[in-house]
């Protein structure tokens, strides 16, 4: 049984011109201790989506889905107290801005107290032995004297490091990264990695790593899945991802890292994630595609198993056939005339 | 913290010295002096009058007067009522406590009824229930207070028989002064008629002096949970399975507080404006009513050492609010 089921979730908000889809269809399904990365551009829907795990989506957000299984239970037929009793103790959740995701008026020591003795029932002297333990094990030095540290006296590096600690406090089964290194200082940022990593080895956790930055997947996730539009575009093992992307939205990323420059200009994609108004009705990345044709206009393209793992594209990049079928659904003239009304 | 309460104290005086010169040429422009005033329809001789007011000083330029004035005030001499000829101090001194009394009756009664509804119209905003918290919040804050008064007047007091029109207890009891506060006082006796008496009294000028700083709690509450409601430490709190409650009671409301703690000293000054026309409409014996009379008497001595006492007060509470910031914001506590 795998540890987290996902089928078909969708998120969307209410707006002027009808309901915008944040995450539409997105399905997945996560092992015992894998590592998963979620790379995508902002507004990707690569938050929310996991936010909708949490049961965290922002009002007035909706959340749908076919099935949304945590170790086999139902998430949507749990009770609110069910839920919470699993939210925080088996999942577990880190943010992208450690100083302000913990609150400014209550010391660290209480916040990561509060934790075990929701979940735990532990009494004051148990939970402070506790957090002490944890704050030494994310590496907080002198984690006694921080106990009655706010949050402001903490550098951003040592807050997510007591956002880490809260995470793992009740041994979550599976660990939700959201963008965990974005607002830390490079030197900080391998260290969190790091540390995250080796909790995950030492406890056998699951862990999601939501990131923008390929350098951080490569280096630390076993799958990848990239998202787009609220979509998945490509799901399969990071390192043939990586070698040979299969849909052109993932090459195209990968080329505009700044390691893959040559030097030159740094490759960038034209144009912005479709909003709430102009979302198209073939593929949702087609606007944005040089190798689009009419057929991926009108057609959006299902999430298929493409070689070891699964693509959303009409015309995968390691398709034999694919320059033929392209030219037989009538070329990319159609698109590229576009492409230049876009840009 | 000691330089920020240091500095704070450091305006009390430009202030005072404000305060004394607005009021001291304030009341003077009104028409009629206080010897006039006595004197009433039935006339003064003038030679009497002349006399009168060399006694006292009216005759002097005013600048001359306002002099006077600061010279006995930096020795602690407030002066005496013109009318009564008691000391300004022991007359505000005996009416004080009923003013007091009325206000953090009428606080409390704006936290106990403003804090709940303004989360409460946080949490569930734009529901029927926000709607109808901020559309009566406003109109309570838009509504004259004399006018309300007389309004609750004839209901409760008139129609229904509920509650007593006028006053702070009734006339049968005599409560012998031990705190100044008549509640206090009555439980003190172990006189529980005149307890009730005196709770009865308080119960329509508590809410029609309550209703403004109800209104504003209530909408600086509103608005600061609303944003505290969206901070990334809100998402954490709900990550980690905290309780509906503990996250909104705790998390959010802790941080909500603190511009609405600014917004209550702010109303200690908005209390005793209201408490004037508050302890007319009602009789209520305190400080409010006073200084009114002493408008209609031109008891200048009355009105410029009230207003300067009140002053003080005003200024003392906003001060020990500043102070207490430190308390529900450790920020501010480290930083100063």
């Amino acid at each position: 049984m795998p540890l987290l089921e996902i089928e078909n979730l969708s998120v969307a908000f209410p707006s002027r011109n009808g309901m915008l889809r944040a995450v539409d269809g997105v399905s997945m399904t996560l092992d015992k201790g894998e590592v998963l990365g979620i790379v995508g551009e902002s507004g990707s829907g690569k938050s929310v989506g996991m936010l909708a795990l949490m049961g965290l989506v922002p009002h007035p957000g909706r959340v749908e889905a076919d099935r949304l299984r945590f170790e086999g239970k139902d998430l949507q037929r749990l009770s609110e107290r069910e839920r919470r009793a699993l939210t925080g103790k088996d999942v577990a959740m880190i943010f992208q801005e450690p100083t302000t995701s913990l609150n400014p008026s209550f010391t660290i020591g209480y916040q990561l107290a509060e934790t075990l003795r929701i979940h735990e029932g532990m009494d004051r002297k148990a939970a402070r032995r506790r957090v002490i333990e944890l704050l030494e094990q994310v590496g907080i030095p002198a984690a006694e004297s921080r106990l009655s540290a706010y949050p402001h006296q903490l550098s951003g590096g040592m807050n997510q490091r007591v956002m880490i600690a809260m995470a793992i406090a009740c041994n979550p089964k599976l660990l939700i990264a959201d963008e965990p290194t974005t607002a830390l200082d490079v030197t900080i940022q391998a260290q969190i990695l790091d540390l995250l990593l080796s909790l995950q080895r030492d406890r056998g956790m699951a862990l999601i790593l939501i990131t923008h930055n390929m350098g951080v997947v490569s280096d630390t996730t076993e799958r990848v899945a990239v998202m787009y539009a609220g979509q998945i575009m490509e799901m399969r093992p990071t390192q043939s991802l990586l070698e040979s992307p299969q849909h052109p939205y993932t090459a195209a990323l990968l080329a505009a890292r700044p390691e893959a420059s040559d030097g030159g200009r740094l490759a960038t994609i034209p144009g912005v994630v479709p909003g709430a108004y102009d979302r198209p009705r073939g593929c949702l990345f087609s606007p944005r595609c040089a190798y689009a044709t009419p057929l991926s206009d009108e057609l959006r393209p299902d999430l298929r198993p493409w070689r070891d793992g699964l693509i959303r594209c009409h015309y995968p990049l390691g398709d034999s056939t694919r320059e033929a079928r392209r030219a037989a659904d009538g070329g990319d003239s159609a698109a590229a005339n576009r492409r230049e009304a876009v840009s | 913290m000691l330089r920020f309460a240091l500095t704070r104290l450091s305006l009390v005086v430009p202030t005072f010295i404000g305060i004394t010169l607005l009021v001291f040429v304030l009341i003077r422009l009104i028409p009629g002096d206080p010897i006039e005033t006595m004197a009433g329809e039935r006339g003064i001789d003038p030679a009497r009058l002349a006399q009168l007011r060399k006694d006292y000083g009216f005759d002097q330029p005013v600048l001359v007067q306002y002099g006077f004035y600061l010279s006995r005030l930096v020795h602690g001499d407030f002066g005496r009522s013109i009318v009564t000829h008691e000391p300004v101090i022991a007359e505000f001194q005996s009416l004080f406590p009923a003013t007091v009394e009325l206000s953090i009756c009428a606080i409390l009664f704006a936290l106990c009824i403003g804090l709940p509804a303004g989360i409460i119209a946080a949490v569930r905003r734009n529901s029927i229930f926000d709607h109808g918290v901020m559309g009566i919040s406003l109109t309570g804050y838009s509504m004259p207070i004399f006018w309300w008064g007389l309004l609750l007047i004839l209901l409760f007091s008139v129609q229904l028989g509920w509650t007593p029109v006028s006053g702070r207890i009734a006339v049968q009891y005599f409560i012998e002064p031990v705190t100044g506060f008549l509640l206090v006082d009555t439980l003190l006796a172990g006189d529980v008629g005149a307890f009730r008496s005196a709770l009865s009294h308080l119960v329509l000028p508590t809410i029609v002096l309550g209703t403004v700083p109800l209104a504003v709690i209530a909408r600086m509450t509103r608005s600061a949970m609303l944003e505290v409601l969206g901070e990334d430490y809100i998402r954490t709190a709900r990550a980690k399975g905290l309780p509906r409650f503990r996250v909104i009671a705790i998390h959010a409301l802790r941080n909500a507080l603190i511009p609405v703690v600014t917004v209550i000293g702010l109303q200690v000054g908005v209390l005793f404006t209201g408490a004037i026309l508050t302890e007319t409409i009602f009789s209520w014996p305190g400080v409010g009513k006073w200084l009114i009379e002493g408008i209609n008497r031109r008891d200048y001595p009355v009105l410029q050492g009230g207003t300067l006492m009140i002053g003080a007060v005003v200024m003392t509470v906003n001060l020990l609010v500043d102070l207490a910031y430190g308390l529900i914001n450790p920020r501010i506590r480290y930083t100063r």
